[in-house]
């Protein structure tokens, strides 16, 4: 039966999300921004709310949810709308636990899940992204050779939190495959790089990865000999990221309607033109329209479904939108959108960045 | 819940909505395109049976699932069958029980019959509130004088058929859009004559008549709604309601229409051997491939507002946002999508062996009719912003 209510579970969850990004990361996310950090005790107040190891079954030590891609992206959206800094940085465990949970051996459950149960954060990321314009996951330049165990070589960029994971679940082509490989660290031929420097998520550190010659024992293959599921770790990240460009797009739209109703010229308010309304009627149309594309390809992921095509439209549709509005945004404002006081600059910089952003969230 | 799953019973409806579409609408699509004032006779009376056989697409979500998959067939052919169209959607949402019964029942009995709806006027089109036409009353009766341009289906409502037309007058000048009322005129009524009958760019099978009511006398319990004027826009409000079923249907028809496009773009790139590879990255794309994609997901995200339009709608929950928010995306979406696909196409778009040119101008009067792309962008920031006509002009 066709529905766009989310259920009472999804309703509780989304609104203790979005209290937590209205009361604390909307108030620190400029100053991270500037400062290029994050302080402890956001990370760990969203950590405390228990989004990302509620599905690690209750024997190592999570809640044991059922997996939900759609719940997933409501949430996501709301932390975005929050902050996309913030937002990436809370769900990086997610990056190494929903592989591992959906995918890996029982005993790379037991190994590595229950360090990420504790009361305080703890970082776990996945290296995805190469350093290359024309980058693409089918063919990732980052290879690994099978031989007692595996050899890892290869660059990777925007990796979330490297330095401070305790292991890396590091994305490489095998033959024809596309693999996952844990790599811990303190590896050999593992070098992580200096933290990376960009036009938006300032307040994210992400870093370079070096793999050269970097060994890991046959066991550390995600799934062990049947492997893992490449396409579909690409789509559920795909509507991670689909829907945080809903959630970026959605603040920008609404800090400029509101502004636009309080800022006079020529003796109206600026939205009483339709310049103005037409601009922000569209921001708010296009807003919907990316979510509900989202939604689809999710609910097809909740049901085992696959969803290559759903999800490659969503993300696509969602990294156009999110431009297009967040740049809207800016112009409502004016020159006003343009100086730091205001954070709609800070939203279209992040923006950008979606057309780049691939596997580096997932829900 | 959120669910996208379509339920078995709308499943077979849309099948069948879609069967009749490629078995029975297609394959006259260019003939009807190139004689455009010809009757579709076989066609009329089969989906005149088809109804008497319970087929009617209806006001829902499966309503608009299925006027999409009519569309996909042929736009025009669809407006061209037999029911009571927008006159009857107006009834629904504004007449009484005995009204539905007076000027509805016709449509379930004896021979192919129209509706049509009547708000334009030479003098005025998006601005509703300006209607010049007049209802007097007198005793029993309204008498009704004023012109009507632009009806849909008017001649074969009123000239082809008994059927009816739904028209708006104002009682009241000086009350502007509160004095704004809508009659029903049943065919054959003295006063009443269709006149210019218009040449289109598209959607050609379906017609376009003026309108003319020269003291045309009309029982007075044909008006729909109160006869008072109460507040300012209770009116008004008749149309609105209307519109918060007709806006998402005539999205659907956009719909139809570009992806009866998107279809036939990707057949004639599978016979050139061009599968579209969703997943590969930006840098890598072939321009037809990331038009494609834009198209699609342009399509679908359209598809979905105008389904969560209907399904508010079905619920009892306020649409007039959300059905605006439907009809402007996908009245634009159609006409940028038919439009592209044109363009990709080549000398094979342009030409009229194929239907691409034939979508394209089918496609375009989505962004004009029931609401311009602009007023229904109008009524969502209105809306988004809390503001009145006079605040957002
Ligand atoms: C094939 C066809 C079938 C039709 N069927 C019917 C029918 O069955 N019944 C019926 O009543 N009507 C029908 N119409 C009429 C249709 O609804 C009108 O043409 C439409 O509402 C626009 O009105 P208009 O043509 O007078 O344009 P105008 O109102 O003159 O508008 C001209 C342009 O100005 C823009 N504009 C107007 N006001 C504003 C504003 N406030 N802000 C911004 N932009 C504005 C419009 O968007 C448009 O781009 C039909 C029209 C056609 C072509």
């Amino acid at each position: 039966m066709i529905g766009f209510s989310p259920s009472e579970e999804q309703n509780m969850i989304v609104n203790t999300v979005k209290q937590f990004a209205t009361d604390v990361m909307r108030k620190k996310f400029r100053d991270c921004d500037e400062a290029g950090e994050i302080p402890a005790e956001i990370i760990d107040g969203a950590w405390e709310l228990g989004l990302v190891a509620s599905c690690i079954p209750e024997q190592l030590g999570g809640a044991g949810w059922e997996h939900s891609a759609l719940t997933g992206t409501l949430l996501a959206e709301e932390l975005a709308w929050g902050d996309l800094s913030m937002a990436m940085h809370i769900l990086a465990p997610s990056l190494a636990i929903l592989p591992i949970v959906e995918m890996g051996t029982e005993e790379q459950k037991k190994k590595y899940l229950p360090a990420l149960c504790g009361n305080k954060f703890t970082a776990a990321t996945a290296a995805f992204i190469e350093p290359l314009y024309d980058f693409d996951p089918n063919e990732f330049s980052t290879t690994a050779k099978r031989n007692s165990g595996y050899t890892l070589n290869g660059q990777k960029c925007y990796v979330p939190l490297a330095a401070g994971a305790d292991f890396i679940l590091v994305y490489a082509g095998e033959g024809e495959e596309r693999q996952c490989f844990i790599v811990e660290k303190g590896t050999k031929g593992l070098e992580i790089g200096e933290r990376e420097q960009n036009m938006g998520i300032k307040a994210l550190a992400t870093y370079e990865l070096n793999l050269k010659d970097c060994k890991v024992p046959a066991e550390n293959r995600l799934g062990g000999k049947k492997g893992s599921d490449f396409n579909r770790l690409a789509n559920l990240s795909r509507v991670a990221l689909a829907s945080m460009a809903v959630g970026v797009a959605r603040a920008s739209f609404e800090f400029s309607r509101d502004y636009a109703k309080e800022r006079h010229a020529f003796g109206e308010p600026i939205a009483s033109r339709q310049a103005i309304a037409f601009m922000l009627a569209d921001m708010a149309i296009e807003v919907d329209a990316a979510r509900l594309l989202n939604w689809e390809a999710a609910w097809k992921l909740d049901r085992n479904e696959d969803a290559t095509r759903e999800a490659c439209l969503a993300k696509s549709y969602a990294d156009n939108m999110v431009m297009l509005v967040t740049d809207y945004g800016v112009q409502v404002m004016g020159g006003h959108g343009y100086v730091r006081d205001n954070p709609v600059e800070l939203w279209f910089r992040n923006a950008r960045g979606f057309t780049t952003f691939t596997g580096m969230a997932i829900v | 819940m959120i669910d996208f799953e379509i339920s078995a019973e709308d499943k077979v409806k849309v099948e069948e909505a879609h069967e009749i579409a490629q078995n029975l609408f297609r394959p006259i699509s260019r003939y009807y395109d190139e004689h455009e004032h010809e009757d579709p006779m076989d066609l009329i009376d089969t989906m005149w049976k088809m109804r008497g056989k319970g087929f009617l697409t209806g006001l829902g979500i499966t309503g608009a699932l299925m006027v999409e998959e009519l569309c996909w067939g042929d736009a025009g052919l669809y407006l061209a069958s037999p029911g009571p169209g927008l006159g009857g959607a107006a009834v629904f949402a504004a007449g009484t029980q005995e009204q539905w019964g007076r000027f509805l029942a016709r449509y379930g009995e004896g021979k192919p019959k129209w509706g049509a709806m009547a708000m334009t006027e030479p003098g005025c089109g998006s601005d509703t509130s300006a209607i010049q036409a007049t209802a007097v009353r007198d005793g029993d009766y309204w008498v009704l004088n004023g012109e009507k341009i632009f009806v849909t289906m008017g001649r074969r409502a009123l000239e082809l058929s008994e059927g009816i037309i739904v028209v708006w007058a104002t009682v009241d000048k000086s009350a502007g859009r509160a004095g704004m009322k809508s009659f029903v005129v049943e065919a054959g009524t003295p006063g009443m004559k269709v006149e210019k009958q218009e040449k289109k760019l598209g959607i050609k099978a379906s017609d376009t008549v003026t309108v003319v009511f020269d003291n045309c006398r009309i029982p007075f319990n044909n008006i729909l709604g109160k006869a008072e004027i109460k507040t300012k826009t209770e009116g008004f409000k008749g149309a609105m309601a209307t519109f918060d079923v007709t806006r998402p249907l005539v999205a659907a028809q956009a719909l139809g229409v570009t992806r009866a496009a998107l279809d036939m773009l990707r057949d004639e790139l599978t016979k050139r051997g061009i599968k579209v590879r969703y997943d590969v990255p930006r840098s890598k794309q072939t321009a037809i491939e990331r038009d494609f994609m834009e198209m699609e997901s342009n399509w679908r995200a359209a598809h979905l507002l105008v389904i969560r339009a209907m399904w508010q709608l079905q619920g009892g929950t306020p649409n007039a946002l959300e059905a605006s928010m439907a009809k402007a995306k996908a009245g634009r979406a159609a006409t940028l999508i038919t439009q592209r696909a044109v363009e990709l196409m080549g000398p094979l778009g342009y030409s009229r062996k194929l239907l691409f040119e034939k979508f394209m101008r089918d496609a375009k009067i989505n962004d004009i009719f029931e609401g311009t792309g602009q007023i229904n962008t109008l009524v969502v920031a209105r809306r988004l912003l809390g503001y009145s006509r006079d605040q957002l002009k």
